[in-house]
């Protein structure tokens, strides 16, 4: 890539937008994602017995599993909020940059 | 206070080295079982399989891309399946179930530990690497660095990390095959040196990715066939399983609930597994496969998947390992402990698994999962092989001592070369390690891809100020702290050389090591004033904006 071209590309106000959205979005789902399972972490290490309450009364299956199986689930729904918005929206404009910087 | 504290060393040795009881799972002393004709026989339809595979890639396999990088021609799909294949190991699947079987809820801890690395990874890493790498990520790291170094440093630090694993595996392979096949160790070490060398040598990165495709598949649809037997004994309700797991275990409704756990080391241990992942390189190798970022990030997105499902059904599968097969007849025996007799299940807790697929399938069954697992360590020793090769031919021969004017044709004869020397390596050194610890190697490795693989990549993509002198002295530092801390951790300086106290009381230094590691690189670049180093800040914008839109970037044209 030559100067001329990054300059070109750098100072098109879709390449800000593409930068200021994915980088948003990127590092918003990964400090969800840390919050979730460091929140859990701290929970397990400090009061353990909060998970190991019955998940209504007479239950043998207790809140943890439940929540367990949400992480796994909530890792999964964060990766497809972002795969879904890359594809439909970051994908386009970066085409459109691409396009512009020839 | 004292007594909080051993109640804390409880609880550590309960949760703490998720990877090394991982690896945990397939050690320790094994007693040589009969030859179980089933297993062995779906092992070579196996073999028979993946070498059809093998050769079939070996006819599309000539130029280097070819080799490292199945020449970019994986779909995300694919890919996805074969990220998921590198890992869910068979100390994963083997393991988790072992622990849930024993320790019950605990076991999903680990789960989640290995699953929420992904989505950080595909948030951050996955486009921005592919945008900027050709075939290892030693060419991320270098992209504006002083190539000689950084590669030489990359290189290094891979082979530490592929060599760590290996050995892990080898040994690992031999104890399995022991108790699955009734072969002798010695020729388990050999049989599966021998097919990792064929399927790197011959079928390059496609083959290599196909058959951890093969397995993967194999391996989620056994695990499914096997969670729906467990479920549909109880009528497809998990509450039903749980009150007669908690009814069946000795433990009771301990089962259901998690133990205690230091918060050091949890937190260290959540680091080096989420981190951990994003510094494997043979993980990191899987994104060069693909056409482009838009593919990489697809990867991610169906490994996710896969792995959050697998691990919910290994859930299913411990559980269901204590309501069908504990204390059930023929399934468990007396042996002597350290003196003590201990009433376990034959061949140890780590066959819950397989003993879970006797009792929901019969032999055949039996045969399949046992095959399975052992496939399992094939496909990932062939991946980290191929990624060891790389480092060798394409870091070090073609950039450093070519000065990346190497031709083609002699890069790929370096790499074979480098597979044979993997493999002799490989054999030798499970043979040496047959009576060894091998659970701190696994954690090792991913201890070390977490502090001098991790922050060096993610630094060199995020942070402008990185200089050649930063990344190559904070990596190092990262290695030689994740390296000496753990010896002179619990699980060495106690378990394998018998000293009394550990010098350093955490099982997993990733929260030191890690962070040193960048604190390091951040002083030794900041305070880098050379010519040298401006030149490469200078050089990030460019970098960036190809990390972002791809511009540049390899798959649409030749390397």
């Amino acid at each position: 890539m030559n100067e001329e071209m990054l300059q070109k590309i750098q100072s098109n106000p879709k390449y800000l937008e593409l930068v200021h959205k994915k980088t948003g979005l990127g590092w918003t789902l990964a400090i969800v994602m840390l919050v979730i399972y460091y929140g859990y972490i701290l929970v397990l290490a400090f009061d353990p017995s909060l998970l190991g309450k019955p998940l209504y009364d007479g239950a043998t299956m207790t809140v943890g599993i439940p929540i367990g199986v949400g992480i796994i689930l909530s890792a999964f729904v964060l990766t497809g909020i972002y795969v879904r918005r890359a594809n439909r929206e970051f994908d386009p404009l970066t085409q459109q940059i691409v396009e512009e910087s020839k | 206070m004292r007594q909080l504290k051993l109640q804390l060393a409880a609880g550590i040795a309960a949760l703490a080295p998720a990877l090394c009881w991982a690896a945990g799972a397939i050690e320790g002393d094994v007693k040589r079982q009969p030859t179980n004709w089933h297993a062995v026989i779906m092992f070579f339809l196996f073999v028979a399989l993946t070498l059809g595979v093998t050769y079939w890639a070996a006819r599309r396999t000539k130029s280097a891309k070819d080799f490292y990088a199945a020449g970019g021609g994986i779909t995300g799909f694919q890919n996805g399946l074969a990220i998921a294949g590198d890992y869910m190991s068979a100390a994963s699947f083997l393991g988790i179930s072992a622990l849930v079987f024993d320790k019950g809820y605990d076991g999903l801890i680990y789960s989640m530990g290995f699953l929420v690395g992904w989505p950080i990874i595909l948030f951050l890493v996955a486009e921005r690497l592919r945008n900027l790498g050709k075939y290892t990520f030693a060419d991320v790291a270098s992209y504006r660095l002083g190539q000689m170094p950084v590669r030489s440093f990359a290189a290094l630090s891979t082979l530490v990390v592929v060599s760590i694993y290996l050995i892990a595996q080898m040994v690992g392979a031999g104890k399995l095959i022991q108790l699955l096949f009734g072969m002798s160790y010695g020729s388990a070490v050999l049989l599966v040196g021998v097919l990792m060398v064929c399927y790197v040598l011959f079928g390059g990165m496609l083959a290599t990715t196909w058959v951890q495709i093969i397995k993967a598949v194999l391996l989620l649809s056994g695990a499914t066939f096997m969670a729906i037997m467990v479920l549909a004994t109880v009528g497809f309700s998990p509450e039903v399983m749980f009150e007669r797991a908690v009814a069946a275990h000795s433990k009771g409704v301990a089962i259901m609930a998690p133990g205690k756990a230091d918060p050091i080391d949890s937190i260290s241990l959540g680091l080096a597994l989420m981190f951990g992942t994003a510094g494997l390189p043979h993980i990191l190798m899987r994104f060069f496969t693909v056409a482009d970022a838009k593919e990489a990030r697809k990867s991610v997105f169906f490994a996710t998947g896969f792995i959050g499902y697998f691990y919910i059904l290994t859930f299913i599968i411990g559980f269901g390992a204590i309501m069908l097969v504990l204390n059930q007849p023929g399934m468990m025996e007396t042996v002597t402990k350290g003196g003590k007799e201990v009433h376990q299940l034959v061949g140890g807790s780590n066959m819950a698994a397989i003993h879970l697929a006797n009792a929901v399938g019969g032999d055949i069954f039996l045969g399949f999962i046992s095959a399975v697992a052992f496939a399992t360590i094939l496909a990932v020793v062939a991946g980290l092989a191929l990624s060891g090769a790389s480092a060798v031919s394409h870091d070090l021969y073609a950039s450093v001592i070519k000065h990346g004017h190497a031709n083609e044709t002699d890069e790929i004869r370096v790499s074979k070369i480098t597979t044979v020397v993997l493999g002799v390596v490989a054999i030798v050194l499970g043979l040496v390690f047959e009576k060894q610890n091998i659970a701190f190697m696994v954690g090792l490795a991913f201890s070390i891809a977490a502090s001098a693989n991790f922050p060096v990549l993610f630094l060199s993509m995020f942070w402008r100020g990185l200089t050649t002198r930063g990344a190559v002295v904070g990596g190092l530092v990262g290695l030689l702290t994740a390296v000496v801390l753990i010896v002179l951790g619990p699980t060495v300086w106690v378990e394998v050389l018998k000293h009394e106290h550990a010098v350093f009381p955490y099982k997993n230094p990733a929260i030191f090591s890690m962070t040193l590691a960048f604190l390091v690189t951040w002083l030794v670049s900041v305070l880098d004033t050379s010519r040298q180093a401006a030149e490469e800040k200078a050089k990030f914008d460019a970098q960036y904006v190809r990390a972002m839109t791809g511009i540049g970037a390899s798959g649409a044209s030749k390397h």
